[in-house]
């Protein structure tokens, strides 16, 4: 069975003891993370606290040295690689870069995961593509195009599209706003809040962007000393006796926020 | 999942139970494509229903739009409220038409095609002499000490251009040149000309087989590597990078490694000529019988200076051909890996393809003057 928070939520990914190094002192040392269900949980701390790190440990992208990580309540490592295939459709990654594969087209992209973990027909897989290309805010005309003729903004929406494709459970947010304009980005704030309450997400979310943290999240947590310094909403974090927390979230461009 | 039909009057009430996902919306579908009712009323109850995902979702709008095709109306009865948003969320997309991929006339096609090749050659041509001018403009700059050589560059290059090119080379013409003496000998040995096989050995290589063979290494070891490099730093912007800090691409970039080539090739040509005549003396000892005071005998007579300088002198002008080459084809590379690929395989190609042609063009000038 699952971790169950206070409010009973399970846990949809919980990791316990994170070890995780590269030749040298551990990126990571001890670091325990919840991941509850239907929460949009935000990642910072400052460069090379390992939130990248810690991202690509939990995909699987990086070896570690110690600790468990249970998703949906089962330990990752004992499961079998079909049974790792199965978890891969029930989450979905948007890098910071989009990672689209540049000979496919936009809709090829998005229909990649449809087509290679489930049996539809072609013009199916072709329209359910094209319908999250749309809920990702792209315009029709965008399917044809190859990402190397797309602006930053609609390569994020374009990897957004392939992300949730399968209507995963979990999406992963590697700085999702990093790149975008002030517009573009508050949009894909908006975006994210609203495929989050049409499909239910959970989001797991690496972003330096105040305006996103504050608009969007319900929790976030501070990465620091290779473990979670401190979690807990905007408005909490804001009293939270840490230089660097204090700093961040009380500085110059944090100061204009208010919470009720 | 079901699908009841429940009919009275005008009013068609259709179940939806079960779970429509993306995982079962392929076996769904089927079942409840016949069941649009024309000039009826539709009623979806989904008090059934399990869980919906946005292919499922998709499903239920098509059968609402297609009964309202038929001229018949529908409605949403008894739906969870997350279905109900989502449903609400997607119904208005997907109604414009997905633009066609245009169609391609065979004939037109051919003939364009036909075009942009003779285009491209022309093209390529121009490439090759813009590059070659540009890079002998900033070799010339060095020399006259206006721009410093980047001799750090220069020198990695060499050493990744030719020293570690050497076993393979190496090995390579040891055996080409074995293979030629075994061969050679065989036939020569029914003349009872065996110890001729030196000769054929030696002037063969040094002339012609060295060089080639090693020509075409680098065409596929260095040349593709080149274009790769060049390539994969024009798709990341460090070329524009480059030219926006005021320095030329061709400078930087591909003289220290056109000159590298020019300066290992000779010197690998040399190697090889070495290897293939270690190759046929190690055959002709011991599979033929020739002695090794004779066969260096034979070779002093047969190799003149004048062999060995031929093959060395074609190989400043291959190497120079291969290095353009895979410089213009890695400048081509668009934002794609496959249009890396691509280019890296028409470096090679080309490469090659333009040092056997450079060969031959030196055999005709060589036969004119006649040496």
């Amino acid at each position: 069975m699952a971790r169950q928070d206070e409010d009973g939520r399970e846990a949809v990914i919980a990791a316990r003891g994170l070890v995780v190094g590269f030749s040298g002192e551990p990126v990571l040392d001890g670091l325990d993370i919840d991941l509850w269900r239907g929460e949009i949980l935000g990642i910072v701390g400052g460069s090379g606290t390992g939130k990248s790190v810690l991202l690509r440990t939990i995909l699987g992208l990086n070896a570690r040295s110690a600790g468990t990580i249970e998703v949906f309540g089962e330990d990752f490592d004992s499961m079998s690689s079909e049974e790792r295939q199965r978890m891969g459709r029930r989450w979905g990654v948007l890098f910071q870069q989009g990672a689209l594969f540049s000979s496919l087209t936009v809709l090829q992209n998005v229909a990649v995961p449809l087509r290679e973990h489930m049996r539809l027909p072609d013009d199916l897989a072709d329209e359910l593509a094209r319908l999250k290309i749309e809920m990702a805010g792209l315009p029709t005309d965008a399917c044809g195009k190859y990402p190397a003729e797309l602006s930053g903004g609609m390569i994020k929406r374009a990897a957004l599209a392939r992300a949730l494709v399968l209507d995963p459970d979990i999406v992963f947010l590697d700085e999702p706003t990093a790149g975008l304009d002030p517009i573009g980005a508050a949009e894909f704030d908006q975006l994210i809040l609203r495929l989050k309450a049409t499909l239910g997400l959970t989001v797991f979310m690496v972003t330096h962007d105040l305006d996103s943290l504050a608009t969007i999240t319900d929790r976030i947590a501070v990465l620091g000393n290779r473990r979670v310094l401190v979690d807990g909403t905007f408005a909490e974090l804001r009293s939270f006796d840490h230089p660097w927390v204090r700093a961040y979230f009380n500085g110059p461009r944090a100061e204009h926020f208010t919470f009720g | 999942m079901r699908s009841a039909d429940g009919a009275r009057d005008d009013v068609t009430v259709l179940g939806i139970a079960g779970d429509w996902t993306v995982e079962t919306v392929s076996d769904v579908l089927p079942t409840v494509a016949d069941k649009v009712a024309p000039g009826r009323h539709l009623v979806f109850d989904g008090s059934g229903l399990g869980r919906l995902d946005t292919a499922g979702a998709w499903a239920l709008i098509g059968l609402m739009r297609r009964q309202e095709q038929a001229g018949g109306s529908s409605e949403l009865k008894d739906f969870s409220k997350p279905a109900t948003t989502l449903i609400a969320e997607i119904d208005p997309l997907g109604r414009d038409q997905l633009p066609e991929p245009g169609r391609i006339n065979p004939i037109t096609w051919t003939l364009e095609e036909i075009g942009r090749g003779a285009a491209a050659l022309v093209s390529d041509g121009y490439l090759l002499l813009a590059t070659l001018g540009e890079a002998l403009a900033a070799f010339a700059n060095v020399v006259l000490l206006r721009r410093r050589m980047r001799w750090a560059a220069l020198f990695n290059n060499i050493s990744g251009a030719s020293i570690q090119a050497v076993p393979i080379i190496g090995l390579m013409s040891f055996l080409i040149g074995m293979i030629i003496a075994q061969q050679g000998g065989f036939y020569l040995a029914t003349y009872g000309a065996d110890v001729l096989v030196v000769d054929l050995v030696g002037v063969l290589t040094c002339r012609e087989i060295g060089v080639l063979l090693t020509a075409i290494m680098i065409a596929g070891r260095s040349g593709a590597a080149y274009t790769a490099e060049i390539g994969s730093m024009k798709m990341r912007e460090e070329v524009d990078a480059l030219k926006v800090l005021g320095l030329s691409p061709v400078e930087v970039l591909v003289l220290p490694r056109l000159i590298a080539l020019i300066i290992a090739l000779p010197i690998l040509t040399l190697v090889s000529d070495l290897a293939a005549m270690a190759g046929a003396w190690l055959v002709g000892l011991f599979y033929i019988g020739i002695p090794t005071d004779v066969f260096l005998e034979r070779l002093r007579a047969a190799v003149t200076p004048t062999h060995v300088l031929i093959g060395l002198a074609k190989a400043p002008f291959m190497a120079a051909i291969i290095g353009l080459i895979a410089a213009i084809e890695g400048m081509k590379v668009k934002g794609s890996a496959e249009s890396l690929g691509e280019h890296t395989t028409a470096a090679v190609v080309k490469a090659i393809f333009m040092v056997v042609v450079t060969d031959g063009v030196f055999a005709m000038i060589f036969a004119m003057i006649g040496i």
